[in-house]
């Protein structure tokens, strides 16, 4: 999020220590501890509810939390510096594009907004980044246009304009049909090979998740009930994680 | 609508220092500044020609009967400008505009739009109260001397048709003249500067605090409208002693 855009540096560290939030009465994180190493594709799955997107909020500095920290390359997120100095973006479940704004103003707003290139650069920078979430020639559609895979990939190329070293994701896949979420998917690893972001996913896919991670977090009511590969995670004996990754529509 | 009074403080103090940044937002300013007058033009025109109308109407014939019907402008037009435009404006812009923008800025706080600026650093504040506040600053000002205008006319238009009153164009304008001056223009301004501040600060405060889906978008239209209201007149009385010395 620092106004310097310069060229790609790789991914940074995030490290969650003792984390919790209470809202409306209610502890939705009760103490985590984890940490993902820079370009890593770290995924957090768990069902509805359990408090992942509330954690998101937190690492990007949406929220303080009651308790704990969160640390970037070492330095703590809730200070607020830390969001000058590095380069973070959030991918939002809904997309969160501004409804009044086309959607190349929506990818070009960072730049715009800081006047950090020339309107001619902006265009030509949004084209390309729409280009490459396969969304060419959409800059002059209103969000509403959209569909809404088309929305997210949107968003995501907004995220890229800030050339971010680490890209969070909010269930990136929710609402899309199979096709649309494999492409979000195959965007995810091609953004971590070519410019080695640390990605940070929440999201329920299992196929997602297992596809992608590089580790997993399964959480479940504030809780980390495992960490490790996915392979890992699939042999876990934890009855939870298990009636999670093995449920289905049988009765 | 009390307990929102620190908010709206802190709100209106951070726009304040974010002031100097109005010629780098100069683009959405213009934008706003034309909505508002898009917006309300119109109804500026309706409202104060009837204003004025009615002010002649209640006062002429009761003048007419004690032989005083001479002032009538001079009466139509103090009262219009230093009263009636100002307070009748801000009214007017906190339903129609401040309605707006707290619909606006609420929907875009419960859409998340609002948090997806703030992870690209950009200052919701600077981004979205800043242009509104400058622009309906300008706009009320200048929406106020344009219903003075058509509000006196409105005032004439009845004091000559009305066959009770029967006073002509020209004596109406010529008592205008002899007895409203710039100070009472600039009086009706001035209230009305402030009318715009309150408008646009409690608007944007109520957008910005919205919670919840489209109920808590419309409760916080309600609140902003309401609460502006409550607050301009409030605001008008102590303008006007103040303003009276």
């Amino acid at each position: 999020m620092t106004t310097n855009l310069q060229t790609n540096s790789g991914g940074v560290s995030v490290q969650v220590r003792g984390l919790r939030r209470s809202l409306g009465g209610h502890e939705v994180l009760r103490g985590l501890d984890f940490e993902v190493k820079p370009g890593e594709i770290f995924v957090i799955m768990g069902p509805s509810g359990s408090g992942k997107s509330v954690l998101l909020r937190h690492i990007i500095g949406l929220e303080d939390p009651d308790a704990g920290e969160i640390l970037i390359n070492g330095e703590s997120v809730h200070g607020g510096e830390v969001l000058d100095k590095y380069r973070m973006a959030l991918v939002f479940q809904s997309g969160a594009l501004l409804n009044s704004l086309t959607v190349g103003e929506n990818v070009g707003l960072y730049l715009t907004e800081h006047q950090l290139k020339s309107p001619e650069e902006i265009r030509r920078i949004v084209a390309e980044k729409l280009e490459v979430v396969g969304l060419k020639d959409t800059e002059a559609k209103m969000p509403n246009e959209l569909s809404g895979g088309m929305k997210k990939r949107a968003a995501i190329a907004r995220a890229l304009v800030i050339e971010p070293q680490m890209i969070l994701y909010d269930e990136p896949t929710s609402e899309l049909d199979p096709l649309s979420a494999a492409v979000i998917g195959k965007e995810i690893l091609k953004l971590q090979e070519r410019i080695h972001v640390t990605s940070l996913v929440v999201s329920h896919d299992r196929e997602l998740a297992f596809g992608i991670a590089d580790r997993i977090a399964v959480i479940n009511e504030g809780r980390i009930l495992a960490i490790g590969t996915p392979d890992e995670v699939r042999r876990s004996e934890d009855p939870t994680i298990k009636k999670f990754l093995t449920a289905d529509f049988k009765l | 609508m009390f307990q929102n009074l620190g908010e709206m403080a802190m709100l209106f103090w951070r726009t304040l220092r974010a002031l100097p940044l109005t010629w780098r937002q100069r683009q959405k300013v213009f934008e706003q500044f034309f909505e508002i007058g898009n917006a309300s033009l119109l109804m500026v025109c309706v409202l104060s020609f009837f204003i004025g109308g009615v002010l002649a109407l209640q006062t002429g014939p009761f003048m007419a009967e004690r032989a005083l019907v001479n002032y009538l402008g001079g009466i139509v037009g103090y009262s219009h400008c230093r009263e009636l435009a100002p307070i009748m404006m801000g009214i007017l812009i906190a339903g129609r505009i401040g309605s707006a923008m707290a619909a606006e800025i609420g929907s875009m706080r419960v859409y998340q739009e609002i948090d997806a600026l703030r992870t690209m650093n950009i200052n919701p504040v600077h981004y979205l109260v800043l242009p509104r506040l400058v622009a309906i600053a300008i706009a009320l000002p200048m929406l106020v001397i344009f219903s003075d205008l058509v509000g006196w006319l409105g005032g004439a238009v009845v004091a000559a048709a009305n066959h009770q009153i029967d006073v002509g164009m020209q004596p109406f304008f010529a008592s205008l003249r002899e007895v409203v001056d710039f100070q009472d223009v600039a009086h009706g301004v001035v209230k009305s500067f402030f009318f715009a501040l309150i408008v646009g600060v409690v608007s944007c405060q109520q957008g910005l605090a919205t919670l919840g889906g489209p109920r808590g978008i419309g409760r916080s239209v309600t609140k902003a409208v309401v609460n502006s209201i409550v607050l301009v007149v409030i605001a008008d009385y102590f303008l006007t002693r103040v303003l009276l010395k």
